[in-house]
């Protein structure tokens, strides 16, 4: 498989166009002024893919936009259809669970979603797409990730805290069903009811102080806590106010997260520079994971050496596909769910503390198929 | 008192010039922001000197009195006298420096800039950037024809080879290789170039006539996930007999037959082994090793390890005084 030589200038630029379409859905402000959402969340990631492809496309003759669309829940169909009349076919979508089914549904064969944002199982099984491909982890991903990692610590014995939308209730299944595949043991579960309050107002801390030790009082004996709590109402007070002394994960203290702007190794580092310099601020995660889906569009682009976008979808629906992460290993795509495999970070507020899987997880294919669900588990029938 | 034990130490070496005489072995440190220096007679530390911030690439010009290190969060290259270890002067190297290559008559130096998609050339006499070519998303690899007349640069977000001339400083060729390529060496003979690629598993073998991939080793080892074999450094023997790859998080390095360009042996090293350097005889063939913080020591005829030593924080490059 000799690859060619490619001449400096091609004769004609031919141009890849792409669209990013947030819908914003109206949130009460996160419980740390350091988790607010910047303008520019996900633009930024594309901003940077979208730089990195056309100074690759430099050398292939290759031209690659993504246009930034903000939409609400309201207004995302419409956006949506202006971007499928311009005839886009790439759309990266950062949206909610059923937003981004509907936004999908709603393409249908005339463009291919990139999900950057979605984590819910059910998009990848029973309302699985086949013209969408995930580059957000699972649910089931994270869960498992961090499952690997507590069983290595020999912290087998988990009390599971949930909170009570529904978003919470998916990620409470998934860490269910981690526990029953890494041989853990939830001796004890609750529900945290959001009743509203307890954020970020003067009160907040103080009652919070009283709160949490009395709402976690005479659990089972358990070895860990685990948050689960998508829209962050509680799980940041967590750590250090739990009756017994035990530390958290999940949606707080050892959070699994596709990306954390502490990772270093594997050339993170200059990803990390360099978006820093673009952005003026450090990565989120639905920054890397649209990073991700415009790299995987210029790499199908690269290699085929085609701009036809036809050529790009059935490159990166095809075994042939990898791109490179900065996570250590190449990622590629799962051909029945289209999940985009990759390692999970588990990073605590300042450093990336480990990565799963974890090295005792071995599979007769690929190590990252322990993490979410595997070939004989999937309910996606395309 | 550091310092001048070092200079006693290699006065002595001097003093006793034998066969096979001691060569100074200098190791950057990524995280230690310093260069160990080794005896490659005795293979002991002889001493460890600040070098600035975040030192990757390290190389030394042929007649051995100028070391560079590429101090990477401070945009530099630094000059040291090798002797001393006493900076000299520095030279512009553009941002963020990570490897570079000597030409070999040791002028100019090209150096890759890895946050700015550039090649920045500089004369290592006037001290002045030459030219910056401009390449693909982070250069790192950086090799030369034994000719000097062709540079390479790989870019590891590209996943390209930039053939560069040397004396126009264009790129009249780019070979895609595959994913995260991150070195680049010929043999003496310059009938074959190794790119290594880090995420891809591979090494691509390029006849640099045609520009064209002639082969594509990979690797295999027993009771090692795939995922953890990342090639990186090469280095060839100067007959072109054998190769040396360094695959990483294998915490292998693979010996392959120059000739037929198969795989013929994997040595056990320290952890994440990335940049390797031959003494001057090709007796030794040191290697860093960035996470176990040491330097594993390569007998060549034997293929063998003989040693270990321990140096600083995160090892990066390592470059041999010549003669």
């Amino acid at each position: 498989m000799a690859a060619p030589a490619l001449g400096q200038n091609a004769a004609e630029t031919q141009a890849v166009r792409a669209a990013v379409l947030r819908v914003d859905v109206p949130h009460l402000p996160p419980i740390s002024r350091l988790d607010a959402a910047p303008q520019d969340l996900g633009f930024a990631g594309a901003r940077l893919a979208i730089e990195d492809n056309d100074t690759t496309g430099r050398f292939m003759g290759q031209d690659f936009e993504a246009l930034e669309i903000t939409a609400t829940p309201e207004t995302a169909a419409a956006e949506m259809d202006k971007l499928l009349a311009q005839g886009i076919p790439f759309i990266v979508t950062l949206a909610d669970d059923a937003q981004t089914l509907a936004l999908a549904d709603q393409a249908g064969d005339r463009a291919l979603v990139l999900n950057a944002r979605a984590r819910g199982d059910g998009l990848r099984g029973k309302d699985c797409r086949f013209n969408v491909i995930h580059a957000a982890p699972s649910h089931a991903m994270l869960a498992d990730a961090l499952a690997q990692f507590l069983m290595w610590k020999q912290w087998p014995d988990w009390f599971l805290i949930a909170g009570s939308h529904p978003e919470d209730v998916a990620l409470a299944d998934a860490y269910r069903r981690a526990a029953a595949k890494f041989g853990a043991k939830i001796v004890e579960e609750r529900t945290y009811e959001d009743t509203g309050g307890s954020r970020r107002s003067d009160s907040g801390h103080v009652q919070v102080q009283q709160q949490m030790p009395v709402f976690t009082q005479r659990a089972a004996d358990h070895d860990v806590v685990i948050a689960a709590d998508e829209n962050g109402v509680f799980a940041d007070w967590l750590p250090y106010a739990t009756w017994d002394p035990r530390p958290v994960a999940g949606s707080a203290g050892l959070v699994p997260r596709s990306w954390a702007p502490s990772l270093e190794a594997w050339g993170a580092t200059q990803f990390q520079n360099r978006f820093e310099k673009l952005a003026g601020r450090p990565i989120r995660e639905e920054d890397y994971q649209t990073w991700v889906a415009l790299r995987m569009i210029g790499e199908a682009a690269t290699r085929t050496q085609s701009t036809d976008p036809a050529a790009l979808k059935d490159f990166m629906l095809s075994e042939n596909f990898e791109v490179a992460g900065f996570k250590g290993q190449k990622l590629t795509l799962r051909d029945w769910d289209h999940q985009l495999r990759q390692p999970i970070l588990l990073a605590t507020g300042s450093v990336t503390a480990s990565v799963s899987p974890q090295d005792q997880y071995l599979h007769q294919s690929s190590a990252l198929d322990t993490l979410g669900f595997d070939r004989p588990e999937t309910e996606c029938k395309f | 008192m550091k310092v001048s034990t070092a200079i006693l130490t290699s006065a002595l070496c001097l003093g006793f010039a034998l066969p096979g005489a001691a060569n100074r072995v200098f190791v950057s440190n990524e995280k230690g922001n310093d260069v160990t220096v080794l005896d490659s007679d005795t293979l002991e530390v002889i001493g460890t000197y600040p070098v600035g911030a975040r030192p990757r690439g390290i190389t030394i010009s042929p007649d051995g009195k100028e070391l560079y290190v590429c101090a990477s969060d401070d945009d530099l290259v630094r000059v040291f006298n090798p002797e001393t270890m006493e900076e000299t002067h520095t030279l512009p190297s553009g941002p963020d420096p990570e490897l570079f290559v000597l030409h070999p008559s040791g002028n100019p130096l090209y150096i890759a800039n890895e946050d700015d998609n550039l090649v920045t050339v500089v004369d290592t006499q006037t001290h002045k950037v030459l030219a910056e070519i401009p390449v693909g998303v982070e250069p790192e690899g950086m090799g030369v024809s034994p000719d000097g007349k062709v540079v390479i640069n790989t870019s590891e977000t590209t996943n390209m080879a930039h053939f560069i001339d040397s004396e126009s400083f264009e790129i009249f060729a780019n070979v895609l290789v595959d994913s995260r390529p991150r070195f680049a060496q010929f043999n003496d003979a310059g009938t074959k170039l190794y790119v290594s690629s880090e995420i891809g598993g591979t090494v691509s073998v390029i006849d640099p006539e045609t520009q064209q991939i002639v082969k594509k080793i990979s690797f295999e080892i027993p009771g090692v996930l795939p995922e953890a074999i990342q090639p990186v450094g090469v280095r060839v023997t100067g007959d072109g007999s054998k190769v040396f790859v360094a695959l990483g998080p294998a915490n292998r390095v693979a010996v392959i037959d120059g000739e037929t360009d198969e795989v013929q042996d994997y040595l056990l090293v320290g952890q994440r082994v990335w940049q390797m350097a031959f003494t001057p005889d090709e007796k030794y063939l040191f290697t860093t090793n960035g996470n176990s913080n040491d330097v594993s020591v390569i007998d060549v005829a034997a293929l063998k390890v003989v040693k270990s030593l321990p140096v600083g924080q995160q090892p990066w490059g390592v470059v041999v005084a010549p003669n």
